[in-house]
């Protein structure tokens, strides 16, 4: 059982809920970065909602399968084709040996998480088959696929069923990411604080799975301070420090980074604070221009989100009869 | 020291103990990570030391934020009442200074860089007032650093001079951050030095090479087998410059996988290293020497 990889598209690898309890060694999670729409992907083709997947972000890949198994692709607008023919997303439909899957253009999101029955049976690396590219870590040879690459596949069920429009989701326009304030917050002044909430930023094109850079917003406007021993002369800099999943580092006050699931585990940037779980699947969903705003959560409000998005969850299961 | 606390969104507690880099400050941060490591409190995933400051990562739907963070508070009289000893290793870092590699690299990036005119190491010197680049990778090199954080990427040490504040180097970063560094730099930011792990973007300035891999994610490194990563906080390393033939007999030994480094077990107490910085650091090399 295999998928032959024909073209890898941009930048495509291996993926699933991702690899905890490294970070202390500067090894990050990992795993898809819309777990929502990995977790969907999944449960359509009857897999355990944490096998490991394919993320495509932008152009998907074109695959060929040697075995019958059943395919679905969720997340992001990437149409699928089977020889040709156009497949839905957010649906579960059968490949026969010899079969190709290609992809249309990108309609709209950023990431399609392609799954197959039996999931992809790479190497388990420290606890997961996610692919850490930085650090040649998990997936399949700790990289991006490539042409020629052929993927094992586990033994799998065959799963049915789509997914409506209601149960899904996809950012807004702009796209709103609540954020709980904190970790140096203290260091700029209220007015920069208001202005970063008032502003509209655009996603830059350094985004990936390490973290998203957003631009067009207002310089940050810092509480003046002698730098402390060690931090670096710049008054956005730290003595090096953890950085959390999610956190909003302003490198030289202008333009915010959110680090996500390969992030960079520390270093000396002051960050504004952290966006919160419930939000960070969106991110992997923004394409490089798109508008996005932050706004300001209490730690209530951010538990009430997190419990909404468990109840999405919950409501996929129920509806797929999981 | 206070200890300051602060949520990172709903899965994160971040904790500064001091907003200065000190060894005291790092023996608190590590003494708490320690603890909680200890406690095994429900719902903690990852635990994070850092320089002068840790993370606690958590599942709030196993552990309240506000639980977690009375819990952290309640140990913190504890931490910083602990005696701050250490059982650690030290261990010989070879490097070979001025390198190609790293030479090629910050030639490519020199319009980034507080001195176009100057190499990384010439820049170094200058800001720190000593004579030459002699003298500065003297400096870098005569005495021990600690292992105060490892990460950023897998497995990246971060490591503070165990000398005087008045003597440590201090070295701005590039004005903006290159996209490219070869790996096994040996780096330097702020008061930092830093092995980069991998290949890949970064902003310390960089001084030379080292042969020895210190990340191995396919584990077949003989002294990677058990742990992809070499370093843990609290290790003490020693640079030793090496010559370039020196540099070449290490790849030789490194690609037929049996190159050993020099790692010794060794005590440390900051008690004793604050009362008599040479006379401990003397006592370690002696360890490393075997002597």
């Amino acid at each position: 059982m295999a998928v032959n990889v024909i073209s890898p598209g941009l930048s495509t690898t291996v993926q699933d809920l991702g690899r905890p309890g490294y970070y202390h060694l500067g090894i990050p999670l990992s795993g898809g970065m819309d777990r929502f729409a990995l977790r969907a992907a999944n449960m359509l083709v009857g897999n355990d909602e944490g096998a490991a997947v394919l993320e495509a972000v932008f152009m998907g890949p074109e695959l060929e399968f040697t075995e019958a198994a059943t395919v679905a692709v969720a997340g992001g607008e990437l149409p699928p084709k089977l020889n040709g023919d156009d497949r839905p997303t957010w649906e579960a439909f059968p490949v026969k040996p010899g079969d190709r899957l290609t992809f249309g253009f990108l309609k709209s999101g950023a990431r399609a998480y392609i799954a197959v029955s039996g999931g992809i049976d790479v190497p388990v690396k420290l606890g997961s088959r996610s692919t850490y590219t930085l650090g040649a870590l998990g997936g399949h040879e700790g990289r991006a696929l490539k042409a020629g690459d052929s993927l094992p596949l586990g033994k799998g069920i065959p799963g049915k069923g789509a997914i409506p429009a209601n149960l899904r989701r996809q950012p807004g326009n702009p796209a709103e990411l609540r954020m709980l304030p904190g970790l140096y917050w203290h260091r700029i002044t209220a007015a920069a604080g208001k202005q970063f909430f008032a502003d509209t930023w655009k996603v830059a094109p350094e985004a990936d799975r390490i973290g998203y850079r957003f631009k067009g917003g207002t310089a940050l406007e810092f509480v003046p301070r002698e730098q402390p021993f060690g931090a670096g002369s710049n008054p956005s800099n730290i003595v090096d420090a953890c950085y959390p999943y999610g956190s909003i580092q302003v490198p030289g006050g202008t333009e915010p980074i959110v680090l996500h699931r390969d992030a960079v585990s520390g270093g000396g940037y002051m960050m504004l604070g952290c966006v919160i779980s419930a939000d960070m699947d969106l991110i992997g969903q923004l394409q490089p221009h798109s508008p996005a705003r932050f706004v300001e959560v209490t730690m209530d409000q951010a538990l009430a989100a997190r419990h909404d998005r468990q109840a999405a969850l919950a409501a996929l299961r129920s509806h797929l009869g999981r | 020291m206070s200890i300051r606390f602060s949520f990172g969104g709903d899965e994160h507690i971040f904790a500064e103990v001091s907003e200065d880099m000190s060894l005291e400050a790092f023996f608190t941060s590590l003494s708490m990570t320690n603890a909680v490591k200890a406690a095994g409190i429900k719902g903690v995933t990852e635990i994070c030391p850092a320089n002068a400051s840790f993370q606690i990562k958590f599942d709030p739907d196993r552990i309240k934020p506000g639980d977690l963070l009375k819990e952290l508070q309640s140990m913190e009289g504890a931490a910083s009442k602990s005696d701050a000893t250490l059982q650690t290793r030290i261990m010989e870092i070879p490097v070979l200074y001025q390198d190609p590699w790293t030479h090629e690299t910050l030639m490519r990036f020199r319009e980034r860089h507080q001195n176009p005119n100057a190499t990384d190491l010439e820049y170094a010197a200058e800001v720190n007032g000593l004579g030459g680049v002699e003298d500065f990778i003297k400096a870098h090199s005569s005495q021990p650093w600690f292992v105060s954080m490892v990460g950023f990427v897998a497995g990246l040490p971060f490591l503070y001079q165990m000398v005087e504040r008045k003597r440590q180097l201090q070295v701005p970063k590039y004005l903006r951050p290159r996209t490219d560094t070869p790996k096994l730099t040996i780096g330097h930011g702020g008061c930092f030095s830093c092995i980069y792990s991998v290949r890949g973007a970064g902003g310390y300035q960089m001084f030379g090479v080292t042969p020895m891999p210190i990340y191995d994610p396919s584990q077949k490194v003989n002294y990677l087998t058990d742990e992809m990563c070499l370093f843990r906080p609290g290790d003490i390393v020693k640079w030793k410059p090496v010559s370039r033939d020196e540099y070449d007999a290490a790849i030789e030994a490194v690609d037929a996988n049996r190159y050993e480094p020099v790692i010794r077990a060794a005590s440390f107490s900051l008690a004793a290293f604050n009362k008599d910085m040479a006379g401990t650091n003397a006592k370690l090399m002696e360890v490393l020497n075997g002597r």
